[in-house]
């Protein structure tokens, strides 16, 4: 039994069907890659699992418990962390900050409580050097370099410790150097025992990371492979339509 | 398949740290290395911040002033410098919470005015000192909570929002006033009127209050999940939204804060003045937003700072004596005052641009 379940996803905008009865289904310390044309419905399907749409029919399993998200909030307490494209930092607070954003550290007495910003420095530092990246838990975010702000959006889905890390095209803004630390920021969430999707556009970042890989196209799931039982090729033709499934 | 990448390969940090040989240094890493300063603490970070600049503009000012006129190092003056401030400093620790989020109030003068006239009512009308505070701040509350919904939840600009507020706070107070002046306050008008007025251990109350308000907002943005809230609204509505941050709610908190400190200055200036009328506070906007802006807070948002209000108060206020002890005409007064105001944003921008 798989930790996240998809079964026969399908999402309606008036009469356009953006995904007609997609299944998709994930194991812990699994890395899907998700890939797909512009338009194929990837974004949708991120969005349906991120809480931020409801599917038109089909239903969502985590765990074989049925769920039902009605706004981002709910698929975080369900253990579903995402890294947005655009990262969703805050530029003016620093990196313990932005990683603790929502749920900061508190110490208390009596009614009263307060930010404890010792620990929050304490546990983002943690988290970094889990992470193996340099970032600085007091630096500020505007301060920082595309791989270091991909650290802070990662490191602020391990606050939870979530059973799922949802990940928007961490490596599509950022340099070649960058992309590699990236990398290896996924391998690390694997490692741990998270089950990562990465919806990406780069065919090596995919092959690099991920056990498996979906293809969409057109709302519609056209193959879920094994990296190993799939090459480059094989993937670019699904995507375009050159190869009809697989 | 591409080839393996460990990390060991991937990672290099020059200069910071032993996990690799310095000699495969590129651009990327170079930059990385700049652009990744840590935040500076103490002394430090105290000389990067705006109102410590505006500081030493006040403390420059206050010297060529005791060299130019006599009585401007005087008691009296000293006194009356600060008490004059401290009424738009508790009003700019508001207005700098609504400029934090990247709005603006143009409602508080309008505001003060009204507030002004429903606790002169209530006084004048027999009722207690408690209740006239009271009603004063509901009032506040109640034009607050007016502004914030329409800009939290109908998503109209602040800008339009508080300016509509403004004619319509101010006509308000005309109404219920039937245009008539209050100087008698009931039972309590000798505490109320020493409250505004009077001074402890020889500075004035508005001043201990000012003192108080600005320590307490000084913790609330440093220790304070409220204050953490705001600035993360200032800099991404977007990402605080994401994080689960209640944002329209915090917003329309923020516009009660802010009217509230004018509801709160209003009781301490009527009290001072001893009457209110429907014309108080005209154009006090100006000068509070001016003190926000010149005291750091940034109208892009995300930057907030309690020291600034009163320093930004206190630098506005001492233009105004400085002129006038210096025999300029008091027709000046508001030039100086918007010259300062585009200085200090001026100021900002050049150091923003050295930092990035």
């Amino acid at each position: 039994m798989g930790l996240l379940n998809l079964n026969g996803i399908t999402k309606s905008f008036g009469a356009i069907h953006a995904l007609n009865g997609v299944d998709l289904s994930i194991d812990p310390g699994e890395a899907v890659g998700l890939m797909g044309d512009n338009g194929a419905g990837k974004s949708t399907l991120m969005k349906i699992i991120a809480g931020n749409f409801k599917p038109t029919s089909g239903e969502i399993r985590i765990e074989d418990k049925s769920v039902e998200f009605h706004k981002p909030i709910d698929a975080r307490h369900a253990g579903i962390e995402i890294v947005y494209q655009d990262l969703a930092l805050c530029d003016n607070l620093t990196a313990a900050a932005n990683v603790f954003l929502g749920r900061e550290a508190k110490k208390r007495i009596g009614p009263f409580s307060w930010l404890d910003h010792g620990a929050m420095y304490k546990r983002a530092g943690e988290l970094f050097s889990e992470l193996k990246s340099e970032t600085r838990p007091r630096d500020l975010v505007r301060q920082m370099s595309g791989g270091q702000r991909q650290a802070v959006a990662i490191a602020r889905t391990r606050l939870s410790d979530p059973k799922l890390v949802l990940m928007d095209e961490p490596t599509a803004a950022i340099s070649v150097r960058q992309v590699a630390e990236v990398l290896a920021l996924i391998k690390r969430l694997k490692d741990t025992g998270h089950a990562v999707i990465l919806v990406s556009h780069r065919m090596p970042d995919v092959f690099d990371v991920c056990d498996r890989v979906a293809v969409l196209r057109r709302g519609t799931k056209v193959a879920d492979k094994h990296i190993k039982e799939t090459s480059p090729e094989e993937v670019t033709g699904l995507i375009t339509g050159a190869i009809e499934a697989a | 398949m591409t080839e393996e990448l460990t990390d060991q390969k991937q990672r290099r940090h020059p200069g910071r740290g032993p996990v690799d040989t310095l000699n495969e240094m590129d651009h990327a890493a170079i930059d990385e290395s700049i652009t990744s300063r840590q935040e500076v603490s103490g002394f430090g970070s105290m000389i990067r911040t705006q109102p410590f600049w505006v500081f030493l503009a006040i403390l420059a000012i206050g010297i060529v002033m005791t060299f130019v006129s006599d009585a401007f190092m005087t008691e009296r003056n000293m006194f009356n410098i600060t008490r004059n401030f401290a009424f738009f400093g508790i009003m700019a620790l508001g207005m700098s919470a609504v400029i934090c989020t990247a709005g603006i109030d143009l409602s508080v003068g309008s505001l003060l005015g009204l507030c002004a006239i429903t606790l002169g009512l209530t006084m004048q009308a027999g009722w207690g000192i408690e209740v006239g505070f009271v009603v004063c701040m509901l009032t506040a509350a109640a034009v607050g909570a007016i502004n914030g919904v329409l800009i939290a939840y109908l998503k109209m600009a602040p800008f339009v929002v508080t300016l509509g507020m403004l004619a319509m706070a101010r006509s308000i107070a005309m109404v219920i006033s039937n245009n008539k002046m209050i100087y008698e306050f009931g039972p309590d008008m000798e505490l109320f009127e020493w409250i505004g007025g009077e001074s402890m251990l020889g500075v004035p109350n508005v001043v201990w209050v000012l003192i108080l308000m600005t320590a307490g907002f000084w913790w609330v943005w440093r220790y304070s999940t409220w204050g953490r809230w705001v600035i993360a609204i200032g800099g991404n509505a977007q990402a605080a939204k994401l994080s689960g941050i209640p944002v329209e709610r915090m917003i329309v908190s923020v516009y009660m804060v802010c009217s509230m400190c004018t509801g709160l200055a209003a009781f301490m200036f009527i009290g001072y003045t001893g009457s209110a009328t429907n014309g108080m506070g005209v154009t006090y906007e100006l000068n509070v937003i001016a003190a926000s802006v010149i005291g750091g807070a940034n109208l892009m948002g995300g930057v907030v700072y309690a020291l600034g209000a009163p320093i930004g108060a206190a630098l506005v206020e001492l233009i105004r004596n400085s002129l006038l002890l210096a025999g300029i005409p008091a027709l000046w007064q508001q030039f100086f005052v918007g010259l300062f105001l585009i200085l200090a944003v001026l100021l900002e921008q050049i150091r923003s641009r050295g930092r990035s």
